[in-house]
């Protein structure tokens, strides 16, 4: 075989000095590409990451909306491969679109994408349901070997398995090992260093009435395989990769032969079944231990208790919490601080726009990006623990009656939740999903609960409007006020799901079938690796454009028609020593009148009539274009359009507000516009990197465009209703 | 008022819904094609016996375990259930 190099396998873990055949890459020059492939649960992510440690790469599969994890694998001192991570799936019959991608991937032999071979991941203590998948694959002519994964599992639960038995039956090398601790992984690199021939053995045949058909479009397709050309006629309308005239030409011999595509799946995966018995009866025997009440049911007990069980997910919850908004402060405040150093560090040494331009706009932007580092990082070794230990699997399952009434799913707990520290690890963690309209009505109304960059925008504003007063002795009125705010965002939320519910159409079913964990101690290298990919997909995907946006908010706010920022400086300054203002004053008074007259400024007075209604002026109306970016940014704005100075507290923010008179000499500050703003707030998609996040997760501009519209719609509504009710 | 509602009628066949916690039953046949295609790969073959282990506080969904020697637990909801007819 041309191509095939022979490299001398130094005595690597209980190998002898042998030569090792290397795969001989499809693709000249191409690593060889080994695709891992399993059922969920059955230790797959544990298995890669062992394989490929942090060389893991996050992309799209060619043409799909769904997230392609590779990575490489050193083999042998000699060898590289790249390993593809498959979506966990119990069978090739794909249910949902993460799915999908498997059979697109191994249907199409053409494919640049097209792996040399698969590695096929199996739960030992489970091998019956796990072997169905492997038979499938055998069929389909896939050379392979059967990683048999949790052997501690199976010998606890007394299943004995012969693996030289079994390895005879299923015709590939089988690795028996312990993924989670490392157990094989020396031994199964080995063999994947080798080249591997399609499993000679055959676990389901077709019936004979169908071979009429599945010969033509073996022929018409050139398909190697008559089990491959049978799933080209279970699945055309799906395969992406066909063209519609291919379509066109199945659908014909399907209706041809009358061919019945879901009673012949049914019976099919009847006798694979049959045939794994069969396997089984000879190769594994289960000696039956006293396992009648397994710890992990024991646990459930108290853990799914309907009293218990939502107290402690309501701890579990309060300790989230805790973690991202009181321990994320610290390594938040040093990464703001940090950001700040090199920034005056830069202004005190260089001066000009270019300068101003990386300081203020670009600087500015990529502090805004890192500071949520702290929190995405700790939310998700949150949610990385919940996940591996099993406990997500029993929140989803205690609450998918409450959510669904609502067309959420039980999973949808987790993003809301998280959305009330920050809606961008939350959205993030909505890929825990499976179902796609679940997955996009979760992800569209979670930055409607009111996220941790809320809070200044509220403190300040029910400061300036609910008095210090208390309620029942301990309560404060001003508290009632905060909780009220929150509730109307996840009230907000919870309903906006139910009229999508109504709105959207889907082809896709839902369904709760799913595998119910054992509980396990979470692997913590698998934690790590999923807190540095979050982090990392974060700052670099929704970076860029925050990094764009801030860039041309600083453009706007710097810059202004003809000269009149000049002028405004000048006509400042004269004021400001004519009126026997400080230095300080005087700064901060020029800054004030240069924002009104720079295009960002030009911009609040034009929208001016369009917010009038709400009670807003141009003033707010600048701030409500800064805090587009995010709403932090409002106070900020605020402090410099009431010239309060840059480093004023949110106090002196507040007395500035509250002297602040309209026209008629009376407060401008009402009860009326300042809950007319803080509704705007609730409501208002004003977070870039939420958008960005939408973005990255859905992969496209449809559905940011459309969160960035109903929000702001909702907000506008909101607050001219609340404005003209209590003017 | 006092007539006790019987529990189905002889017509109506049990599913697994029917079940009461700790109490299995062997799978007959299941009624909705399309789901069947998912649980058939679940491992609910006919045949195969299915106990009741828990439910969830509000009565949905629920956990069931399947098979007798290599056992695990599948969750489902109590409409999915209602598709696996018993013996």
């Amino acid at each position: 075989m041309a191509g095939v190099e022979f490299v001398t396998g130094r005595a690597g873990a209980g190998a002898s000095a042998a030569i090792l055949e290397a795969v001989a890459p499809r693709h000249p020059g191409a690593l060889t590409r080994i695709a891992l492939i399993g059922n969920p649960n059955s230790g797959k992510t544990s298995l890669f990451n062992q394989l490929t440690g942090l060389n893991q790469k996050v992309g799209n599969f060619p043409g799909v909306t769904v997230d392609r994890k590779t990575g490489v694998s050193q083999l042998t001192p000699q060898l590289r491969a790249e390993i593809i991570d498959l979506p966990g799936t119990y069978s090739l019959y794909p249910k949902s679109l993460d799915e999908k991608v498997i059979t697109d991937l191994l249907y199409d032999r053409t494919s640049e994408q097209y792996p040399d071979f698969v590695v096929v991941t199996a739960d030992a203590s489970n091998l019956r349901r796990n072997l169905l998948l492997f038979t499938q694959l055998a069929d389909l002519g896939l050379p392979a070997v059967l990683a048999l994964n949790m052997m501690d599992v199976a010998a606890q639960h007394g299943v004995n398995i012969d693996i030289t038995a079994l390895q005879q039956e299923l015709g590939v090398p089988i690795i028996p090992m312990n993924a989670r601790k490392g157990i094989g992984i020396a031994a199964l690199k080995i063999v994947m260093a080798q080249m591997l021939d399609a499993p000679a053995t055959h676990f389901y045949e077709i019936e004979d009435e169908l071979l009429p058909m599945i010969r033509q479009i073996r022929y018409y397709f050139n398909l190697h395989n008559d089990y491959l050309a049978l799933h080209y006629a279970h699945q055309y309308r799906q395969i992406s990769f066909l063209s519609p005239d291919d379509r066109a030409y199945i659908g014909e011999l399907v209706q041809q032969y009358g061919f019945e595509a879901t009673p012949r799946q049914a019976q099919e995966t009847i006798a694979r079944y049959a045939s794994i018995n069969d396997i089984l009866l000879n190769t594994v025997s289960v000696t039956r231990t006293e396992r009648n009440e397994p710890y992990s049911n024991r646990l459930d007990k108290v853990l799914t208790h309907k009293v218990w069980g939502y107290l402690i997910f309501l701890g579990v919850l309060f300790l989230m919490f805790q973690a991202v908004f009181a321990w994320a402060s610290y390594p938040m405040e040093l990464i703001d601080q940090g950001v700040a150093w090199i920034n005056s560090l830069i202004q005190t040494n260089f001066d000009g726009p270019l300068i101003n331009l990386l300081t203020e706009g670009v600087l500015a932007g990529l502090g805004g990006v890192l500071i949520f580092i702290p929190q995405i990082a700790l939310l998700f070794a949150f949610i990385a623990v919940l996940e591996e230990t099993g406990y997500m699997a029993r929140v989803t399952f205690m609450m998918d009656r409450i959510m669904r009434k609502f067309g959420l799913n039980g999973k949808s707990v987790v993003p809301l939740i998280s959305g009330v520290a920050c809606a961008v690890p939350a959205i993030m963690s909505a890929r825990t999903i499976e179902n796609w309209k679940d997955r996009m009505i979760t992800i569209f109304v979670t930055p409607l609960m009111s996220c941790s960059a809320r809070i200044p925008v509220y403190t300040v504003l029910i400061g300036l409007v609910v008095p210090d007063q208390p309620v029942l002795g301990i309560f404060n009125l001003r508290g009632f006020a905060l909780m009220g705010l929150y509730l109307l965002g996840f009230v907000a939320a919870v309903l906006s799901a139910w009229a999508m519910k109504l709105l959207m159409k889907t082809k896709e079913r839902s369904y709760f079938i799913m595998e119910f964990p054992v509980y396990r101690w979470p692997r913590w290298k698998n934690v790590g690796i999923t807190i540095v990919e979050k982090v990392k997909a974060f700052v670099f995907q929704a970076g860029k454009v925050i990094l764009a946006i801030s860039i041309l908010l600083w453009v706007l706010a710097s810059y202004g028609p003809a000269n009149e920022l000049e002028q405004a400086e000048q006509r400042a300054k004269t004021e400001g020593k004519a009126k026997g203002f400080t230095a300080a004053e005087i700064d901060s008074h020029v800054a004030s009148e240069k924002l009104e007259s720079s295009y960002a400024g030009h911009f609040g007075h034009l929208i001016e009539p369009a917010i009038r209604p709400l009670g807003f002026d141009w003033k707010i109306g600048i701030s409500l274009l800064t805090s587009f970016a995010a709403r932090e940014v409002f106070v900020g704005t605020m402090s410099t359009i009431y010239s309060v100075g840059q480093d004023a507290d949110q106090q002196t923010v507040q007395q500035k507000l509250a002297s602040e008179k309209d026209a008629n000499g009376q407060p401008f500050f009402t009860p009326a516009r300042s809950f007319s703003l803080l509704v705007f707030y609730v409501f208002a998609m004003q977070c870039m990197s939420t958008l960005a996040a939408t973005y990255r997760e859905t992969k496209g501009w449809k559905w940011p465009v459309m969160q960035l519209l109903y929000m702001t719609g909702l907000a506008y509504f909101s607050a001219l209703l609340v404005y003209q009710l209590m003017k | 008022m006092s007539i006790r509602p019987t529990n189905a009628s002889p017509a109506m066949p049990r599913s697994v819904k029917d079940l009461r916690l700790g109490e299995s039953g062997t799978i007959c046949c299941l009624k909705d094609p399309e789901m069947a295609l998912k649980l058939l790969e679940m491992g609910c073959i006919p045949g195969t016996q299915v106990r009741l282990n828990s439910r969830a506080p509000l009565g949905c969904p629920i956990t069931v375990v399947v098979g007798e020697s290599e056992e695990y637990t599948l969750s489902l909801r109590v409409s999915e259930a209602a598709t696996i007819v018993l013996k």
